[in-house]
Formats: C-alpha cells, sequence, structure tokens
C-alpha cells in the first residue's frame, strides 16, 4: 500500500529540472532557428508574419559566406591533423616513459587555460608581429594548435596508460617492434577515446574565435568571426541566423560520432573516470 | 643439450635484488616449474629469459647464443601471460595471424597454421569469434596458441591458470602437459601453487628471495626437501624447532631419538608419516580437534609449548579431542643451519 503511494508520488524536483534546463538550453535555439527561417517578423507579433527561405538565399550567395566556410574547414583540419602528429607521440610519452621534469611539463599545458586567454592571445599577437604571421593562415593555425594541447595531450594520456602493458608486450613477444605495437595494438586500444579527443579539438578549432580574430582579421576570416561581424554591423537579424544554424552543422555531426564513443565509456575514461 | 643456460643472473630493482645471482640450465623438451611464494623473483627471471627485462649482470644464451640483451621480438621464446594480454581488437583468428603474418608468410600458410593450433588447443572453429565473447579458460588456450603457432623454442608461462577456479586449472594444466609432451616443447612455468608444479614438471625449481632453494625431480623436492623452507612450501609438513642432546631431539615432551650432534635443529614430519598412539603415560602432546574428509582424517595435536602439529589417520572414530597422545613419527628429516642434517627414511 506504501508503495504503491510513492510510485504514484510525483518528482516535482525533476520536472522543475527539466523545465529549467528546456528554457534554459531549448529556448535560444528555437528563437534563433524560428529566426533563420523567418522572412518578415515585425513586433509584437509573437510568430513571424512571413516564413521562408529567403535570408537563407541571400547568406548563401554571399562569396564571404563560402570562403568563411572554406576557411573554417581548412583551418580546424589542418589545426587538427598537426595537433595529432604532434600530440599523439608526446601524450604516449608522457603515458609510458620516464623522463626528467615529466610532472611539470605535463601540467603545463593547463598554463594556457589558466589564465584569461585574451591577455596571453595579445602577448602573442605581438610576437607574431615581428614573425610577419599576423593575417596568415599558418599564423591562426599556430595560435588555435596552442588551443588544443591540453585536450590532445590529457585525453590520449589516460586512453594510453589504460592500455594493459600486457597487450604490448604480447605483440613485441611474436616479434613485433615497438613502432609496430605502437600502431598495430596501443592505438587501435585506445582509438575511441583518441577520436574523442580528435574530434573535441576539431570543433573547439571550428568554433574557436579570439584567436583566429585576433591573429588572422582582416584577411583571414572564419565562419564564427564572420557571424559575429554580420551581427554586430548589420542591422537584418537573419543573416546572424542564418550563420548560426549553419555553424550548428559540425557540432551535430561531432555529437553523432561522440555518441557512440561515450556509449563505449572510453570517453569517461579518457577524463579518469 | 641444453637449450636454455641463465649463468649468475642477477636482477636489482633500485635497492632490491629481485633475481641474485640464479643460475640454471634447462634441457631440450623439458619442463620446469619455477615456484615460489610472491616476491620470490620467479616472474621476474621469466620476463629476463623473454626478454622484457634485461639483468643487471649475468648471462642468458638460448641454443648457445647469447640473448641477455636481445629485446623480445627478436627471442625464439613464446610467453603465456597470466592475464592472457589477448588483443581485444581483434577476433581469435587476427590474434594468431599477427605474428605469422610478421614473418612475412603467404596467407594460405597463415590459414593452415592458425586453424591446427586451433585444433590442438581443442577450438577448432573458433576463429572467427571475439576474443571477449571467451570464456576465461579459452581466452587462455587462445593465449597458449598464440605462442605455440610461431613454434618457439621455449614456451615461458606466467602463472597461467592463475585467475581461472580450480577445476579449470586442473584440467587445462593436463592439457598443456599433453601438448607440451606431444610438441616435446622445452618449457618454463611459473606457478605459487606446489600442487600445480608437482603434477606439471619434469623439474621444480623452488624459488626464495630470487635465489634457487632446491631444483629436483618433484618426487624428491616432496620426499626430500633440501631446506625447511621447501619442507613448509611443498605439501604440508609439520615443522618443530627444537634441541638435540645425547642423539635425542626435545621440545617440550615431545622426543624423538635423532643420531645427530647436540644443537639446534628442525624437525619435519608429514601428516601422514606422524603417527599418532594412545599415551602411555602422562602422553607428549593433546588433541586439540580430529576432522573426518572421508578417505582419511587430519588430527590436529597440539604440544606443551602451544605448537600445532597435523596428523593424518585411517579412523577419525579412534580420537577425539582432548585425548593424550603419545607421537611416533615414522619417516622425518631435520635441519640445522638451513641444511638437511639426517633423514630417516
Amino acid at each position: 500500500m506504501a508503495r504503491a503511494l510513492t510510485e504514484r508520488r510525483i518528482d516535482w524536483t525533476g520536472i522543475f529540472f527539466a523545465v529549467a534546463l528546456t528554457l534554459v538550453i531549448v529556448f535560444p535555439l528555437l528563437v534563433v532557428g524560428t529566426w533563420a527561417f523567418t522572412n518578415v517578423w515585425r513586433y509584437p507579433s509573437v510568430i513571424p508574419q512571413e516564413f521562408g527561405l529567403k535570408f537563407w538565399y541571400q547568406t548563401l550567395a554571399r562569396a564571404d559566406v563560402w570562403s568563411a566556410i572554406t576557411m573554417s574547414l581548412s583551418l580546424a583540419t589542418m589545426v587538427t591533423l598537426l595537433s595529432a602528429i604532434i600530440c599523439l607521440p608526446a601524450a604516449y610519452a608522457f603515458a609510458r616513459m620516464d623522463f626528467p621534469g615529466r610532472n611539470i611539463l605535463f601540467f603545463s599545458f593547463l598554463a594556457g587555460h589558466a589564465f584569461p586567454k585574451f591577455g596571453l592571445l595579445v602577448a602573442i599577437a605581438g610576437i607574431f608581429l615581428s614573425l610577419n604571421l599576423i593575417g596568415t593562415f599558418w599564423g591562426v593555425v599556430l595560435i588555435q594548435l596552442v588551443g588544443t594541447l591540453l585536450f590532445m595531450i590529457w585525453i590520449p594520456v589516460a586512453a594510453f596508460q589504460s592500455v594493459d602493458r600486457r597487450m604490448e608486450e604480447a605483440a613485441r613477444d611474436v616479434g613485433a617492434g615497438p613502432f609496430r605495437v605502437f600502431w598495430s595494438i596501443t592505438l587501435p586500444q585506445a582509438g575511441p577515446t583518441i577520436a574523442a579527443a580528435v574530434l573535441l579539438s576539431f570543433v573547439g578549432t571550428f568554433y574557436e574565435t579570439e584567436g583566429a580574430w585576433l591573429i588572422g582579421a582582416p584577411q583571414i576570416r572564419t565562419l564564427p568571426v564572420l557571424m559575429i561581424s554580420f551581427i554586430n554591423n548589420q542591422p537584418v537579424i537573419q543573416y546572424g541566423a542564418v550563420l548560426s544554424v549553419l555553424l550548428w552543422i559540425p557540432s551535430f555531426i561531432a555529437l553523432l560520432f561522440a555518441r557512440r564513443v561515450i556509449s563505449s565509456g572510453s570517453f569517461a575514461r579518457g577524463f579518469g573516470a | 643439450m641444453s637449450v636454455l643456460d641463465i649463468k649468475n643472473v642477477t636482477k636489482s630493482f633500485s635497492t632490491t635484488k629481485a633475481v641474485d645471482d640464479f643460475t640454471l640450465t634447462v634441457g631440450d623438451g623439458e619442463l620446469v616449474c619455477l615456484l615460489g611464494p610472491s616476491g620470490s623473483g620467479k616472474s621476474t627471471l621469466l620476463r629476463m629469459i623473454g626478454g622484457f627485462e634485461t639483468p643487471t649482470s649475468g648471462v642468458i644464451t638460448i641454443d648457445g647464443e647469447d640473448v641477455t640483451r636481445v629485446p623480445p621480438e627478436k627471442r625464439p621464446t613464446g610467453m603465456v601471460f597470466q592475464s592472457h594480454a589477448l588483443w581485444t581488437h581483434m577476433n581469435v583468428f587476427k590474434n594468431l595471424a599477427f605474428g605469422l603474418k610478421l614473418r612475412g608468410l603467404p596467407a594460405d600458410e597463415i590459414k593452415r597454421r592458425v586453424e591446427a593450433v586451433l585444433e590442438l588447443v581443442g577450438l577448432g572453429g573458433y576463429g572467427h569469434r571475439q576474443t571477449t565473447q571467451l570464456s576465461g579458460g579459452q581466452q587462455q588456450r587462445v593465449a597458449l596458441a598464440r605462442s605455440l603457432v610461431l613454434e618457439p623454442k621455449i614456451l615461458l608461462l606466467d602463472e597461467p591458470f592463475a585467475s581461472l577456479d580450480q577445476h579449470l586449472r586442473e584440467r587445462l594444466r593436463e592439457e598443456v602437459r599433453d601438448i607440451q609432451q606431444r610438441l616435446k616443447i622445452t618449457t618454463l612455468f611459473v606457478t605459487h601453487g606446489q600442487d600445480e608444479a608437482l603434477a606439471l614438471a619434469d623439474r621444480i625449481v623452488v624459488m626464495r628471495d630470487g635465489r634457487t632453494e632446491q631444483a629436483a625431480r618433484p618426487d624428491v623436492v616432496y620426499r626430500e626437501p633440501a631446506t625447511p623452507f621447501v619442507a613448509g612450501f611443498i605439501g604440508t609438513m609439520n615443522l618443530v624447532d627444537g634441541t638435540v642432546a645425547n642423539g635425542r631431539f626435545a621440545h617440550s615432551g615431545f622426543t624423538v631419538p635423532l643420531p645427530v650432534g647436540d644443537g639446534a635443529a628442525t624437525l619435519a614430519v608429514r601428516p601422514e608419516a606422524l603417527e599418532i598412539v594412545p599415551a602411555s603415560g602422562a602422553g607428549m602432546a593433546k588433541i586439540h580437534r580430529v576432522t573426518d574428509y572421508g578417505t582419511h582424517a587430519i588430527v590436529d595435536i597440539e604440544l606443551p609449548g602451544g605448537v600445532r602439529l597435523k596428523s593424518m589417520t585411517r579412523e577419525a572414530r579412534d580420537w577425539s579431542a582432548g585425548q593424550s597422545i603419545d607421537l611416533k613419527p615414522r619417516a622425518f628429516a631435520a635441519y640445522r643451519d638451513n641444511a638437511a642434517i639426517h633423514r630417516s627414511n
């Protein structure tokens, strides 16, 4: 009897959180999404007077939008690739080898995230100015690379550490050299978690704005930088809204991939859970 | 002919010596068990033979060739790990084929050899299975097959069945013994289970603190343990410290004729060799407990000093707790300064 009562009791706390989260997360998305597909929406109407794809045609007809999309994709790809090439062997070294200064070096990657980022960026911009890297593709690549280091070292370190050493030894035992062991055993074993780190670094780089703006402007215009300038300079809200929706696409694809990784638990393992 | 020669090998980890001036020669086709408690250096020794640790000093030769500093991938050894260490991102076939592929064998030859070795370990047709779908015993069989498929000169097994239950362990060790004898492969088997060593080995090397306590045939190790440590480690053994005076060993009321010089001595008697009889006078000891195992009974005996002994008898009914008894060891050994000074068998 008592049990039936407790089962019927309404979970108000749960409902409160569900509603609050819906308001905070879904509502702004809904507003931006609505704006992107709106032709006319005048105060005080609650819903737009006229829906349509007018501003999609207009936005996608602009050359600067397409060059920003290409720029953002090639930047994110290049940064992620370079980051993987630099960080994965370094992460393996952190995970499996002992060398002087290992711990200090390991925690130094936090330093870039421990201080206000803008101050750091301004200081770097000063150095880049004398190196003629301001306003260049490779200048932005370098600055965004710094931002990925923490993810791309820390998560793979945890992934490599969770690979059973006996597996690597067994591979040595049947005749594989150290490099072959890394390629055929360690990397596939750590694979899902490393994929998560790569994904994070790609998406993070794609949305990175401060560095791209400070180092790249005005020659290098990424999608988020373009979106900010649209929002700041255009009287028409729809341009910004359409770009926002466009910017969701990579994170949506990333989420789809991440679901597979997260469900296998390796993502959480990467963070030491 | 010796296949493996270990000469004066020492391995130090910072301050401790895991293996201390160890020497051993293993003949062709011999199965040697390295037996000892944890921390006795047996696993470290095996890892040095496999190439996973480098000796601090000493020389290891395989077939006359110095391999002391040769990396594992270039040694003719095959290792089976306690944790089976199968590559979980490959299926059974790929696990077995990996080493063959590295050797550049043609695909049909690889297929033939993998199928043959799976048949050998009783897992014919399991090639397409994922390693995570297998039971613990099957996983360890695959691990064994992965080593065997490369036809190593020396097979190294590092407590391979320690994580399996008793029943499966017994079955697998019989299979390993059968396969080892069929292939006549030289094998080193590390274990801390004395029953495993007794059942498997051509020769047992009992290790303690990185050194050899005794290296001999299983029956010799059991019947004539060289030191009190071996006596206590293999099987059940009653060990009593006492003194010898005028050819007689004594520990409180318990005395036995022992024709050795005066001094301290340790008496070692197996439960099956310790006969008990009802006390004729005051009695040497009292019965503490009688446990009936059906086929035999174990009588726990307490000496006046508090030392406990075990005696194996046929009939539990003849004895009861609290009864005063005399002790008549039929066969025993005596040790002094870590060496045997007398055997009465």
